[in-house]
């Protein structure tokens, strides 16, 4: 009797969460259904998710992008601009970490607040005079102002590494430092490899926010061939233009896929990850 | 004898400090570079009426006295906080019901947690913006799917009509709740099952022990959840930029996207300026209101440091 009402209830548990998850990911169903329907389907048919018959052009013509620019230098742009950004973060958030996790130095605790202070700062303070100083050293229309500002730690991600260090049993530094290990090689040899989680998680979200940012490329690219994707998709939508809804569907989905695969490839270090500093 | 010793101490001391700052140079650095100096000139900025071609006049207060008088910026500020103060709860309210449901231990909560996650992974980009337009379009799918149900017989404007085109946007912003949602199961799961036993055990109900046990457990999560989803859902830009672009009849034109704007539109620099201090002391008053109000409903068990 018991075990037939602990089946009923997992039934009931798990066709809830079904119907919930179903309800909560049809949007991204639908723009990927959508993209391989047929133009003429497009708004015939627009809430089902099956098309009559899959078709490759609506990805064949949005690749070919627009203004003689296709979508292979929107992409590489992409790449180039977030993996760049993306190491620069790791490597300097997880340096800052270490400082504040484990070396002893005068102020360290003021600068930690200061620094935890500045997660709450809105970025439109910093965005006006920024653009000032970025337009008068002459970065604009270049991958720089997309770069180097990302090499900067965040706050965020610095916390989260240092959480994680923090984890880290003192008594191996302590043995190490017996062995003649100084700091430098205690932050390669002995953290560095014990805080992979951590980095993974700073990884995938600085990718992902990188990949998706749009407002600073659409401050400072101007040239068609140097933009990212999430520029070129908001320019291929402009209603000024006729816009072809299904390239751009089509664009939409393969824009949303780097993210999906660092997403799906590391999820068991993501979740303990955000829990740990509530990221986003 | 002591003397050395002091000053060996000392000088160790020294070495160590500059190690440390060594390791945070590059915080140290950026914080100065893009942060104070850009902040100083801000503040600078708002004092002054620039258009970036001729160099900064100044105006005293003439920029903070122009928007408290105009009524385009009354209008966005109502717009913002009906916007965060219905999209935040309700991006909780989904958080927290599901991570009541993903807490529990059974099969494949692993995948489901990761699926719930996926809005908010993608929710920020321009891709899914794009998507939301065309979802709540006249031709949309939401039309398609209510007429089936026959809900409407005519095609509904969801963005194009002022009544409802905030609401698109708060929809967008509630579907991504997969952060908060994480959060909160990290939380539950702190929650000692014995709590619930000796509550069920005294026969109480499942509301009861939600009321009584759930909440109050996970209060400073809820108050954690609270204040970032707050503070980040005020520079809400993407979204409204793309899916209403403010419209129509400006009654989607959230704080960040008039800032940008005055701003980038009519090059308006020291008013923008100003309108961004403005901000930073709207969320510096409603930080302090929540942590004022937080121990009337926070609870902690212990007061040791977090």
């Amino acid at each position: 009797m018991v075990r037939l009402k602990e089946k009923w209830q997992s039934l009931l548990y798990h066709s809830l969460i079904l119907v919930l998850g179903f309800m909560m990911l049809y949007p991204i169903l639908w723009i990927i259904a959508s993209s391989f329907k047929m133009h003429s389907e497009i708004f015939q048919n627009v809430s089902s998710l099956i098309p009559n018959q899959f078709n490759f052009d609506n990805y064949i013509q949005g690749w070919k992008g627009f203004s003689n620019v296709s979508f292979d230098t929107f992409f590489i742009n992409s790449f180039i601009i977030t993996i760049t950004a993306t190491l620069g973060q790791v490597a300097t958030a997880s340096i800052v970490a270490y400082g504040f996790a484990r070396v002893k130095f005068i102020g360290k605790k003021f600068w930690f607040m200061l620094m935890l202070a500045t997660m709450l700062l809105p970025r439109e303070i910093l965005m006006i005079p920024q653009y000032i100083i970025i337009s008068t050293i002459g970065w604009i229309d270049t991958f720089k102002p997309l770069i180097i500002p990302r090499f900067l730690p965040m706050p965020f991600f610095v916390f989260l590494i240092y959480q994680f260090i923090q984890g880290i049993p003192k008594e191996l530094d302590e043995a190490a430092t017996i062995d003649g290990c100084g700091h430098y090689s205690i932050f390669f040899r002995i953290i560095l490899p014990n805080i992979k989680p951590a980095l993974i998680t700073t990884f995938v979200f600085q990718f992902c926010w990188t990949w998706q940012d749009f407002l600073s490329p659409l401050l400072y690219i101007q040239s068609n061939n140097l933009y990212p994707v999430s520029l070129a998709l908001k320019l291929f939508s402009d209603p000024s233009t006729v816009t072809n809804w299904g390239a751009l569907f089509a664009m939409s989905v393969l824009s949303l896929i780097p993210p999906f695969i660092l997403f799906i490839s590391f999820q068991r270090y993501l979740v303990k990850g955000i829990s740990t500093t509530g990221l986003n | 004898m002591q003397l050395s010793k002091v000053f060996k101490r000392n000088k160790r001391r020294k070495y160590y400090s500059l190690t440390g700052y060594i390791f945070i140079m590059p915080w140290l650095l950026g914080f100065l570079v893009f942060g104070i100096i850009p902040m100083v000139s801000s503040l600078y900025l708002s004092f002054t009426r620039y258009d970036l071609m001729s160099s900064p006049i100044w105006t005293g207060l003439g920029n903070y006295s122009d928007i408290l008088h105009d009524g385009a910026f009354w209008q966005t500020i109502r717009i913002t906080f009906s916007y965060v103060f219905i999209a935040v709860p309700l991006r909780l309210i989904f958080a927290l019901f599901l991570a009541i449901l993903l807490s529990q231990k059974r099969m494949m909560v692993g995948l489901y947690r990761a699926l719930f996650y996926i809005p908010s992974l993608v929710g920020g980009s321009v891709a899914i913006a794009v998507m939301w337009r065309q979802l709540f379009g006249v031709e949309g799918a939401l039309n398609s799917i209510l007429m089936h149900l026959g809900v409407i017989d005519k095609n509904f404007g969801w963005i194009s009509n002022p009544k409802t085109a905030l609401w698109t946007l708060i929809l967008l912003a509630a579907w991504q709740f997969g952060s908060p949602m994480l959060i909160f199961i990290a939380g539950l799961k702190q929650i000692p099952d014995s709590y619930y036993e000796a509550a069920s055990i005294d026969g109480a109900h499942w509301w009861q022990m939600f009321v009584r046990i759930t909440i109050p457990m996970l209060s400073p999560i809820i108050f954690f959840n609270l204040i970032m989803q707050t503070i980040g859902s005020f520079m809400m830009f993407t979204s409204a930029y793309i899916v209403t672009g403010g419209g129509p009849y400006e009654q989607t034109m959230v704080y960040s996207l008039y800032l940008f704007k005055n701003a980038f539109t009519y090059y308006k620099m020291g008013y923008a300026s100003a309108l961004s201090w403005i901000l930073l002391f709207i969320l510096a008053i409603v930080t302090f209101i929540l942590f004022k109000t937080s121990p009337r409903w926070v609870y902690y068990e212990s007061k040791s440091e977090i």
